[in-house]
């Protein structure tokens, strides 16, 4: 069984390394972002496979904090690209 | 009993993997942004899930198979939701340009 | 099986392929994208490492609240990139940091070989005796009781960095709010995840500072989740950064250290030496310090994230 999930690991990181070429290309943000998601995906995936075989449970740990702040990433990086867009918005917008 | 196991573990692993694939050729053959996003929703979604699927038999003990669920559950929030904003992000991209 | 150490060659590859990338891209945005992709598969590499611990803190730091710190630099940049570009380096400036970037690496990398082998280690003495502090990870104990001089000097620093951060502020602003995030789409996809994800990751920044005492976690990536989600709320909108001059807040900044501080001196007093900890109490007592340190990190780390304050204080 270790054997099969072993090429299965390998085969992510293969296909990992193929959405690293979107990275690479882009054209736009957007793009990049996408492909910053498959790569978080793909390294979250081989991390749970990683860690079944090896019997390491700190490995699922580990990619459970990297699919919360792989979404808090996304999410700010989001943020600033709408900010970029529209970089208008007068700094005293708050009431008293 | 453990055959049956072992058998959807490979069943649904290797399904999983097939969805990553999906995702990837999809997000570097596509010709344009929303489409690219359309198929990296199925790697996102469909492929942890049935990866996460199939090692729950594999997982070891009640603790970790929960863990796995979590992890796939969380995916799955940050795709609806990031695909959202990146598609948002998308648009503004377009009609700015 | 030839095809694990292949896989090894082939991810460490990858990790270098990104690491260039990162460096040679011309476009800031790009370069940030890449960083976050390479904290991953760090991440990915420390697991393999057989070290759970860095790898914990790599996914929260290293790709996670650096990232959002990145992004949030790009983004600045961008906006006055056309008045900044004729400060770029030319090809001497260029040549000149190339070069002593890679005397620094070469130094690092003859030291590195030029140590003894075996390489001198404190390992096996650490594992003989952590059962003294009743914690079962043996990286809890080198941090929290073998080396905690160590781990309070860091959270020192660290208070000192924000101090640092506030100083750029302009004069009229001190004691204000830090620059306000745009307001979101009160039904929009970022608001909804700065609904569901906090309470997720709260539970998980706690989990992660609990299981530390006897599997791979810490205090300090735990207080990593709690920042981001702090940020997330923050971005949205649903909150609004507190005036830095606030008490409670101020309170808050020194927790930890202060209660790090007061054991310290309670250990010279009781048990003859500066952070030593009562026999039988020591895991309640480094259980109580961390508690103290998971919030001064968050509120830290999340607050030079947030940057320096920019708005007045409110009469």
């Amino acid at each position: 069984m270790n054997e099969f999930l072993t090429v299965m690991v390998g085969l992510i990181l293969a296909l990992l390394a193929l959405g690293l070429v979107r990275v690479l290309r882009g054209p736009g943000d957007a793009d990049r972002m996408m492909a910053a998601q498959l790569i978080g995906t793909c390294g979250i995936a081989a991390l749970l496979i990683i860690g079944v075989i090896g019997d390491i449970s700190a490995a699922i740990d580990v990619a459970l904090v990297l699919a919360l702040l792989a979404t808090f990433a996304a999410a700010a990086f989001a943020e600033c690209a709408r900010r970029a867009q529209q970089p208008d918005t007068p700094p005293e917008t708050e009431g008293p | 009993m453990s055959a049956v196991l072992d058998l959807v573990t490979i069943v649904a692993v290797s399904a999983g993997v097939f969805f990553f694939l999906a995702g990837t050729v999809g997000l570097l053959r596509f010709p344009d942004t929303l489409t690219r996003l359309h198929a990296l929703t199925k790697a996102d979604n469909l492929g942890l899930g049935l990866v996460a699927l199939g090692l729950l038999p594999q997982a070891g003990s009640l603790q970790n198979g929960l863990k796995l669920v979590c992890v796939w559950l969380l995916v799955l929030l940050a795709g609806a939701t990031v695909s959202q904003l990146v598609a948002q992000a998308a648009r503004r991209e377009g009609s700015s340009s | 099986m030839t095809i694990v150490p292949a896989l090894d060659l082939f991810v460490a590859g990858v990790v270098l392929i990104v690491a260039v990338w990162t460096v040679v891209a011309r476009d800031s945005s790009s370069a940030v994208v890449g960083f976050v992709a390479y904290g991953l598969l760090l991440a990915l590499v420390w697991v393999r490492l057989g070290a759970p611990d860095v790898a914990l803190t790599e996914a929260a730091i290293g790709s996670g609240l650096t990232g959002a710190l990145l992004i949030g630099a790009a983004a600045r940049l961008r906006a006055g990139e056309s008045s900044t570009s004729a400060e770029h380096l030319g090809g001497v400036g260029r040549t000149l940091v190339a070069a002593l970037a890679t005397i620094v690496a070469a130094a690092i990398a003859v030291a590195l070989l030029s140590l003894p082998d075996p390489a001198p280690s404190l390992a096996p003495e650490a594992a003989a005796n952590a059962g003294a502090t009743g914690l079962g990870n043996p990286i809890t104990n080198v941090l929290m009781a073998f080396r905690a001089m160590d781990t309070m000097l860091e959270k020192f620093v660290l208070v000192i960095a924000l101090v640092g951060v506030w100083s750029l502020a302009p004069d009229g602003a001190w004691g204000g709010r830090p620059r306000s995030y745009h307001r979101a789409d009160p039904e929009g996809a970022l608001v909804f995840l700065a609904r569901v994800l906090p309470p997720l990751g709260v539970v998980l920044g706690i989990y992660v500072l609990w299981v530390s005492a006897d599997h791979p976690g810490g205090a300090f990536q735990g207080a990593t989740i709690l920042a981001a989600m702090w940020l997330v709320v923050l971005m949205a909108g649903l909150g609004d950064v507190p005036e830095v001059g606030r008490q409670q807040l101020r309170l808050m900044l020194v927790a930890g250290p202060v209660v790090f501080l007061i054991v310290g001196l309670g250990g010279l007093l009781l048990g003859g030496a500066f952070l030593s900890y009562p026999q039988d109490w020591a895991k309640p007592v480094i259980l109580a310090i961390e508690f103290a340190m998971i919030l001064t990190v968050a509120a830290t780390l999340a607050l030079l994230v947030a940057g320096p304050p920019e708005r007045s204080a409110e009469p």
